[in-house]
This record gives C-alpha cells, structure tokens and sequence, in this order.
C-alpha cells in the first residue's frame, strides 16, 4: 500500500477549500510548516494568521473571528491543542458553540523521537470532555481530506487529530467519509476490532492474521470518535459478542472510554484495550514505540484472542 | 431624546435583513445626551447593579460599579449600535472581557432598550438570560462569553480581523480588568494586535487598582503599566474613568490613532458610589444584603 502523509492532505484540502469559500480563514502558532498550513498561507497570506508561539491567543481569536461569520481552521500540534489552552477552547469555542475547526498534527505516540513533551497521548480525552464537539480521527489521508471538508461544511466546533508519520492508503479516492459512521472495513462474527487513526491499518493486519487461524474478525473504523456510531457498536456486540479497542492514546478518555459506555450501557460483552497504559513514553522511533507500548498488530491479535476467551 | 424615543427612531427593518445587510453606512444617533442626562443614566445604571446583585444574593458589584461611566460612555456616546436588532451586521462591537463585571453591562442593555429593565433582577436565577457570567448564546446584546479571564482582547482581535477581511467599518471594543491584565494570554494578545496593526480595536481597562486578595500593587505588581502597554506597540490615553468628558475624549483619540491599536488606560474607584463599596475589595465577589442594598441605594439617590 502507498504511504501518504494526512497532514500534506491536509494543507492541500485547506486550499481548495480556499478557493472555494472566501470565508475560510486559516491560523497557526508557529508551526505552519509541520501542520501543512504553510500551503494556504502562501495561497492566500491575507487570510492566514500566524500567531506566533501563542496558542491561547491562537483559539480565542480563532473564536472571535467564527463569531464574525468566517470559518477558521486553527492548527498547531495536538499537544499543545487542547493541553495548552483547555479552557479557552472550553469557553469561547465549546460553551460559545462556535464554527471553529481545530485540526491538530503529531496525536500520539507515533510521534517518535521528539519524546514526552510533544506525545500527546491525553488529547482526546480533554477534547471529548466538551460538550458539543465533533472528533475525527482519520485513518488514512484520503479520509483526512473528506473529513476536514465535512468540517468546513457543518456547522459548529470540530477536533481532527492527525498523526506525524505517513499513513498507508486504506480507501480509494471514490470513498465518501460519512460524519458519525463507522466504516466496516472486514466484516466477521468472533470479534469485533474497532479502531481509529493509524491504528485501523494494524487493525486490518491482525484481523488478515486472525483469518488465517480461523478466527474471522469484524474492524470497523471509528474515525468519527465524538458522536460516535452506537449502533454499529450495539450491533458488533450482538453479532460478535465480542469488543476490542485499538488507539493510539492513554487508555483513559478516549475511544476505549467510549466505546465501552456504549457497550455497558446496551449490550455488555468482554472488552480488551489497545491503548497506552497510564504511562508516559520516551524517545525512540515510531516503530520502536509502537512496540514498546503494545500497539501493534500483534498487540491487537492477542487482545482479540483474550477477549474471546473471555466470552465463555 | 429620551431613550424610548432613541429607540422608536431607529430603523424599522427586520432584523434579518439588517443583520445580512454589510452596511458600512453610519446610522443616524439620537441628539447627544448632555452630562446631566449621562449622569442620571450612570446613577440608574448603578442603582440597578445594586439592585440586582443585592436580590441574586451574590455576584461583582466592586468591579460593576467602577466600570459604569466607560460602558455608559460607549453605549450612549460612541457605539454605533442598534438595541432592537442586537446582530446588525454593521454594529460596533463591545466585548466585555471581564465578564465578572456582567450587571454593569446587563444594567446597560437594560437602559439601551435591549432588555426588560424588570428583567434584570432575574440575575444569577435558573432559566434566566443573565448568567453569573456573560453568555452569548442567552442574553441579546452579548458579544462573548467571558467570565475566565484573559480571553477577551484575543477574541476581539478575531473580530476586528473580521472586520478588516471583510472590508467592514466597525470598531472593536474590549473592556479588560487591571487585575485580568495578570494573565499572560492578555500580553499574548498585546503583542497580537500590534503585530496585526489592528487600529479598529481600541482596548479600554478599567484601572480600580484592587483584585479579590487586595491591591493589584500587593498580589501582582502590574507597573509601569502604561509603559509595557507602549512598549508592546500600544498608543496609549489615560483618562478619569469617572469622567464623562475625558472619557469621550479619549474615545475620539482613539479612533483617530491609526496603523496601532490603542489602549484607554481608565482609573477608576473599585465600588464607586457606594460609599462603603469603595476601595474595599471586599465587595469583588460579595453582594451587598438587605441592610447593604438599603444604604446604597439611598446613597444613590
């Protein structure tokens, strides 16, 4: 499969959506060249604001700007997004219901080498926590550019966490990324995997894994985290009897959290958790990381194994 | 003109036509009011924040009270605004970044004729428009949602950014507190607007010189305050923000400055008028009781 980076899908999308719509205005803190917004501001430098290392400012203007009918992108790394400035995000965006997009670069682990301090491994959590967002965490660059335009068209406050490495090519460029939907991408009746981000490609490679020992696993991917898609929830815990969760993100308050509220709430079945445990990392290489820390393919192979042991 | 009056002779058009109409025209403003008359509005203004702050049993009255003749002083002197059409796209905008200070600007929208006056003891109740803290999405009039401090300049800053996109006229207003000006994101701002050369954006602090624990000189040192203002790009105007003609001196200085923002710098008496409120930061965060709200508002006679 072809490896393409989501945030040059990103950049690129965010000026086509430029030309489209005069109203679109982009701003950065300073990193425009990592988050590929770079691309806009050279399109359009009247409608880019860099606000410099000030990611607090950054979000309230970002704010006032939405309330005076423009549709800002606002983009920085998602440890800073929403660490940095939870409550002006909480206030002049969330309780305000405004039309800000926020999409953020380097979400999780998977961001290697730059260690602790840029791993953001507590965003989701933060950001799920406010009422009235929508989450996206898109699995491949395609779905990267479906999504960041579904923002740009629908009102009220988005997250989209991107991750720093490229992605392989899971859909083709005739896929429609629907809003709240998972995607089933293998369907199958022992177990459910459901993931999100760069986690849905080792997802598909431990449900190919578990086929060929005759255990046939459904993957959904879960790129709309917030509202997330109930019913194909309920409905992979009724037909699989089965859940495991697979993010690249602490355990705590993200798609685990949230997919296991679902399922205690409607239909409880075995659950395991592919996630960071109450941890932080280190520095290493994306690979090395994503070994350390238990989210690989294999990771997820023996979590569906577990999970069905568990089911009795 | 009385303000009923000012109120009839606005224009008649639905709001919603006005609100897409991207009017750069001036609207015609009622006679201007005499100091006498901008007077007897602030005595009203603070006998309403008495009043309501005293029946909601808690809220700001101190930092209320000593912001009443710059909120009056915009809403009857220099805003261009439109009470009975409060999302008239070519409004100036007033953004009240200390939200705490919400009876000063409810008492004014009250008296502007964007809300019931009976309203306003209503203040702080369950289900009412006005929250604790100013919102937005309730109350008419409410440009932002405030109340954690520090956020207001920077969200101006996306308005009159706005405004400047979109080829509008409108001016920008931003009501800070000395004592919000402790947080950094206040100073991130600072250096935003002049970087942006935003000289539709005109910020206004209101100087009473007290936070919750005491004097701004003992819990956070803030000067020379005029000086990082200036040293952050900022025409600075220092007026008595008590004082009717100073204060719309300054607003028309500061409409003149052009490529940078400037800041009125407005000294104030944390619970001005009430004889016992002022200088005593004890009335922050405390409503006056029955007792308290019965000397005041003689005092305010």
């Amino acid at each position: 499969m072809p490896e393409v980076s989501p945030r040059e899908a990103y950049g690129k999308t965010l000026v086509e959506l430029g030309k489209q719509n005069p109203d679109i205005v982009v701003l950065d803190a300073d990193l425009s060249q990592s988050t590929m917004t770079k691309f806009f501001a050279r399109e359009f430098p009247d409608r880019f604001f860099d606000c410099g290392i000030a990611e607090q400012n950054m979000v309230s203007i970002a704010a006032g700007l939405a309330a005076s009918g423009k549709i800002p992108f606002a983009s920085t790394f998602a440890v800073f997004v929403p660490g940095r400035n939870f409550d002006q995000i909480r206030m002049s965006i969330a309780y305000s219901r405004l039309n800000v997009k926020l999409v953020v670069t380097h979400g999780g682990v998977s961001v290697g080498e730059d260690g602790v301090s840029h791993q953001s491994i507590e965003d989701l959590s933060l950001i799920c926590s406010l009422p009235g967002f929508t989450v996206i965490v898109p699995a491949d660059a395609i779905e990267t550019a479906q999504a960041v335009r579904a923002a740009a068209a629908t009102e009220g406050p988005f997250y989209i966490r991107l991750c720093r490495p490229k992605m392989p090519l899971l859909y083709k460029e005739d896929y429609r990324f629907k809003l709240g939907k998972a995607v089933t991408m293998r369907q199958g009746k022992d177990a459910t995997i459901i993931a999100l981000g760069i986690m849905v490609s080792p997802a598909l490679e431990a449900a190919d894994s578990l086929k060929q020992k005759g255990i046939n696993c459904r993957v959904l991917n879960m790129s709309t985290l917030k509202p997330i898609d109930e019913a194909a929830i309920v409905k992979a815990a009724g037909e699989t009897g089965a859940i495991v969760t697979a993010e690249d993100h602490l355990q705590h308050g993200g798609l685990g959290s949230e997919v296991a509220q679902v399922v205690a709430t409607h239909h409880p079945v075995p659950m395991e958790f592919v996630a960071v445990k109450d941890t932080y990392a280190k520095s290493g290489s994306t690979s090395e990381l994503l070994k350390r820390y238990g989210l690989t393919a294999e990771d997820i192979e023996q979590a569906v194994q577990k999970a069905i042991k568990k089911k009795g | 003109m009385s303000l009923s009056e000012m109120g009839k002779s606005l224009s008649k058009a639905s709001a919603k036509k006005e609100c897409a109409e991207a009017s750069s025209s001036a609207v015609a403003r009622a006679e201007p009011l005499s100091e006498k008359e901008m007077a007897a509005i602030a005595k009203r203004m603070r006998r309403h924040i008495i009043t309501m702050t005293g029946k909601a049993g808690s809220g700001h009255p101190g930092g209320s009270l000593s912001a009443v003749e710059i909120v009056a002083t915009l809403y009857f002197k220099v805003l261009r605004h439109k009470p009975q059409d409060p999302c008239w796209a070519g409004r100036d905008r007033f953004i009240l970044s200390k939200g705490h200070a919400a009876p000063v600007l409810y008492a004014t929208l009250a008296e502007c004729g964007y809300l019931p006056v009976d309203e306003l003891t209503t203040l702080r109740e369950l289900n009412s428009r006005l929250q604790g803290h100013t919102d937005r999405l309730s109350c008419p009039g409410v440009e932002m949602s405030a109340g954690a401090l520090g956020q207001g300049l920077s969200f101006a800053i996306g308005v009159a950014l706005a405004g400047r996109l979109n080829s509008q006229d409108y001016r920008v207003y931003a009501l800070l507190g000395d004592g919000e000006c402790d947080e950094g994101q206040i100073w991130e701002a600072a250096m935003a607007a002049a970087h942006f050369k935003l000289d539709n954006l005109t910020a206004i602090v209101d100087n009473n010189g007290q936070q919750i624990d005491g004097w701004n000189r003992d819990v956070m040192n803030l000067e020379p305050f005029a000086d990082k203002w200036r040293a952050f790009g900022w025409h600075v105007i220092e007026a008595d923000g008590h004082h009717f003609t100073q204060l719309m001196a300054a607003f028309d200085q500061a409409k003149r400055v052009k490529g940078q923002p400037a800041v009125i710098i407005a000294h104030t008496i944390k619970g001005k008028g009430v004889s016992f409120m002022e200088n005593n930061p004890d009335f922050h965060g405390k409503a006056p009781n029955a007792e308290q709200v019965e000397i005041a508002l003689k005092e305010l006679e």
